[in-house]
């Protein structure tokens, strides 16, 4: 059980490349995160170190002052892609893999399907094959099998790039839902100030592999402390 | 409400199907498995495998001979392979075969004289006819083989007739190139001309070949009757039979004491081949065509032998296909049992054979009467 | 000609029609010794298929080329090496293997073995690469995202089964040089309508060559229809 997480000194290199740069962060469970940046900040990199799927170059995340390897950070945490990815099969399956390779029993399985479908509201969507969903229902679909299995750490990476409004509407829903259960640390990497400061109970901005700014909401806005993140409040920064 | 209920319903269905259809999969698995499993040489059967012409066994009397062979020892299972001469030899030599049926008596000789094989006896006989368009361009209706051959090659050379080859290093190759030779002409030398085709194949492509380009071949009159009869081809008989032509097919057995072919079953192999030269296989084997084509397609060797009916043919066949005057010199036989005696043998007009005794007695006699002959000129 | 052809064919339907016993024995011994042959070559197939598909090592490259160049060995070659091999003057020859069901089905089944490694090994090297993250995001273990894995290629790895048995039930040269086409033991239908052609019996070649097809296409058929429920 996390209930908080060091974050310390991650860098990492591609090819040569410093993409990550003395990454530091201290969570809290429960709380929600928003990464924000411009495209190559290091967001995704950030996200994939967190969930496990690569490993730091250099640094370590500590929970309770014990490493957690990236082996660990796979059972713990569970992270929702940019573009959703589908197995081939239907929702249902989709869904219930992570509880069945959990040992879940049936019975158990159609239960949390069943819930969790209802709230990314895709009722009766049991049966559909996955790939042929829309973007916004297969996002969703992806959504649901990523809290079902009630990760410690949820990670989101530009959840709602892509879709549109009402899809959109459910999954910041599911979101903020999530987030009052106080019951995981949910990070969220997104493009959307707007959604950052709707969804997070703290903003962090990213630039150039580093951390530029850690503030809450309405301190990120009202007094953001460098040049770069005020020319990234204001839009001035390329995309 | 309802949308969703009948959605569960199909899929539920679909997955039914699916098992059972995969069970079927699983099955045809399971069954063949089992099949190649069960068909592999189970050791209570025993095993022959006889090589042979492709112009014997496309007549179809194998077929029948198999029957009744397997119906006179069940323990026995007889697989006839056809192949060419040539390749049916060889796959003797490998030891892939117990024993052999092919009609090239100078090959065959080979086989006994290189140990491989034992126990040659001749079964049956019959001849080999030009056949040809019925236009005859090369006008050789009524010549002997080897005149016939020495015209079309002259027809050829001024292209108004076409000859087809086996070209397969078959029993039927051979005699053909042993007629060319006859005529003083030099096979690798006829191969590059354009009038002489090669075909490489067995004995009813062959002919369906040189019936589809209005050619000449060499044909065995069982296969030429048999493929006249089906309608294959309109080639007509140009140029009978005759001695040149004699087409004769024995039997030889793999020798055990050779050691690569100690494998060899030569208990079934010799079972076979008293088999064949039994009265009733040489009554069938007499008979056998009759009905389809009006003449039977082989003439039993063993038979004529003991009829002593047409001298003159066992002279023929004796003249082309025995070695040392007779089927089998005595240093290539083995645990032959009765398979030699009493049958004839040909001195000049009359035909005898004798048990080795008698045989002896017979060359000591005729030594003894040279020695006396000597005499009477040393006194002269 | 064009008569001939039509007349072939109406008596070619009545031999199938009428349930010939030799042609159904030929038929079931086909499908035997060539469904067989796609056994074998899966059991050793693929698992090298899953290897490559799944996993990087050195010289996994020279491995692939290898199966990729395999698969344009003409049958009558392959038949050739492995007859030689097999007869008793060969080294193999103590197996007995020559003229057997089982030795065709040996040689078909390295026949189609690249068949089925390539095919399949593509089949699980193409499946996306972010199904394996999204395995292992969810929790799953090596071995349960590499089954995962081989799950989502299941129906590449399907087809490329499919495929090999129609190589090895449609191939002559191995089924003629190393089961010999003898009656009732080894002859199998390819074997069968390269024999009756060469005979003339234009009429039953094309009965056989029937009911090659339509063995195919439906296993084709029974295949697909699977994937679609």
């Amino acid at each position: 059980m996390v209930n908080s997480l060091q974050i310390i000194g991650i860098e990492k290199i591609y090819d040569g490349i410093k993409v990550l740069e003395s990454i530091s962060l201290d969570i809290v469970t429960g709380i929600v995160i928003s990464l924000v940046g411009v495209n190559g900040s290091g967001k995704t990199t950030l996200l994939r170190i967190i969930s496990g799927l690569e490993i730091p170059t250099k640094g370590s995340i500590l929970s309770k002052n014990s490493k957690l390897r990236a082996q660990d950070l796979r059972q713990i945490s569970t992270m929702v892609f940019q573009k959703s990815v589908m197995f081939n099969e239907n929702v249902y399956d989709n869904i219930a893999f992570g509880l069945k390779i959990r040992g879940f029993t049936k019975e158990e399985i159609d239960e949390k399907v069943s819930k969790a479908l209802d709230l990314v509201q895709l009722n009766g969507f049991e049966n559909r094959k996955a790939k042929k969903l829309s973007g916004g229902e297969q996002q969703r679909v992806a959504l649901a099998r990523a809290f079902v299995i009630e990760p410690e750490i949820l990670l989101l990476d530009e959840p709602t790039a892509n879709l549109d409004p009402s899809n959109a509407i459910v999954i910041e829903r599911v979101i903020k839902d999530l987030g009052e259960r106080n019951s995981c640390i949910i990070i969220l990497a997104t493009h959307n100030l707007h959604q950052a400061r709707r969804l997070s109970n703290e903003i962090v901005h990213m630039h150039s592999g580093r951390i530029l700014e850690i503030a809450d909401p309405e301190q990120f806005f009202k007094h953001p402390s460098t040049t770069i993140t005020k020319k990234f409040i204001n839009g001035d920064l390329q995309f | 409400m309802n949308l969703k209920l009948s959605k569960k319903d199909k899929s539920k269905i679909g997955t039914k199907t699916k098992v059972i259809a995969l069970a079927i999969l699983v099955l045809i698995i399971i069954g063949s498995s089992a099949y190649i499993l069960s068909n592999q040489r189970s050791e209570q059967k025993q095993h022959l495998i006889v090589t042979t012409t492709t112009s014997l066994y496309e007549t179809g009397l194998l077929d029948i001979l198999k029957i009744e062979f397997e119906g006179q020892y069940p323990s026995i299972n007889v697989s006839f392979i056809s192949q060419g001469t040539g390749l049916a030899i060889q796959t003797a030599m490998r030891g892939d075969a117990d024993m052999i049926l092919v009609h090239d008596p100078a090959r065959e000789l080979e086989f006994l004289e290189e140990g491989y094989g034992v126990n040659r006896k001749i079964i049956a006989y019959n001849f080999f006819v030009i056949a040809g368009p019925s236009e005859d361009p090369a006008n050789i209706r009524g010549l002997s083989p080897t005149d016939a051959f020495i015209k079309i090659k002259e027809s050829g050379e001024n292209t108004s007739a076409l000859w087809v080859s086996r070209g397969d290093d078959s029993g039927t190759h051979a005699k053909e190139k042993r007629i060319w030779n006859f005529a003083g002409l030099d096979v690798a030398n006829l191969r590059t001309q354009d009038w002489y085709i090669e075909a490489g194949s067995g004995m009813t492509a062959t002919l369906k070949l040189a019936d589809d380009k209005g050619a000449y071949t060499l044909v065995d009159l069982g296969s030429y009757l048999n493929n006249y009869a089906t309608g294959n081809i309109k080639l007509e008989i140009i140029v009978e039979a005759g001695k040149d032509t004699l087409n004769v097919y024995s039997v030889m057995a793999n020798n055990p004491q050779k050691s690569e072919l100690i494998g060899s079953n030569f208990d079934a192999s010799m079972k076979f081949i008293n088999f064949l030269v039994s009265d009733e296989v040489q009554e069938i084997l007499a008979e056998f065509g009759k009905d389809k084509f009006g003449k039977p397609l082989f003439n039993p060797y063993v038979k004529l032998l003991k009829s002593g009916s047409d001298q003159e043919m066992v002279q023929w066949i004796q003249e082309l296909a025995y070695f040392d005057g007779t089927e089998c010199p005595t240093q290539y036989r083995y645990e032959e049992g009765d398979l030699y005696k009493f049958i004839i043998t040909v001195t000049k007009n009359r035909i005898i054979e004798m048990p080795e005794v008698l045989r002896y007695s017979y060359n000591f006699w005729r030594l003894h009467q040279f020695f006396r002959n000597f005499q009477c000129l040393k006194q002269l | 000609m064009l008569e001939t052809i039509i007349e072939a064919f109406s008596k070619a339907i009545g031999l199938i029609l009428s349930g010939d016993p030799e042609i159904l024995s030929i038929a079931f011994r086909s499908i035997c010794i060539s469904g067989f042959a796609t056994l074998l070559s899966c059991i050793w197939g693929l698992p090298i298929a899953i290897i490559i598909g799944l996993s990087s090592f050195r010289g996994k490259r020279l491995v692939r080329s290898f199966f990729n160049a395999m698969l344009g060995i003409p049958t009558v070659a392959l038949g050739l090496i492995l007859y030689l091999l097999l007869s008793k003057s060969g080294p193999l020859g103590i197996f007995r293997l020559l003229y057997t069901p089982l030795g065709i089905s040996i040689g078909q089944a390295l026949l189609i073995t690249p068949i089925l490694v390539s095919f399949a090994g593509s089949a699980l090297e193409s499946t996306d690469v972010d199904i394996r993250d999204l395995a292992k995001t969810l929790g799953a273990s090596n071995i349960q995202t590499n089954f995962k894995i081989i799950d989502e290629a299941i129906w590449g790895i399907t087809l490329s089964i499919i495929a090999s048995f129609n190589r090895a039930f449609a191939e002559l040269g191995i089924a003629m040089m190393i089961g010999g086409n003898i009656r009732y033991a080894t002859r199998v239908l390819t074997t069968s309508i390269a024999l009756e052609t060469a005979r003339g019996e234009i009429a039953f070649s094309i009965a056989l060559g029937l009911i090659l097809m339509a063995v195919v296409f439906s296993i084709t058929f029974l295949i697909n229809f699977l994937r679609r429920g």
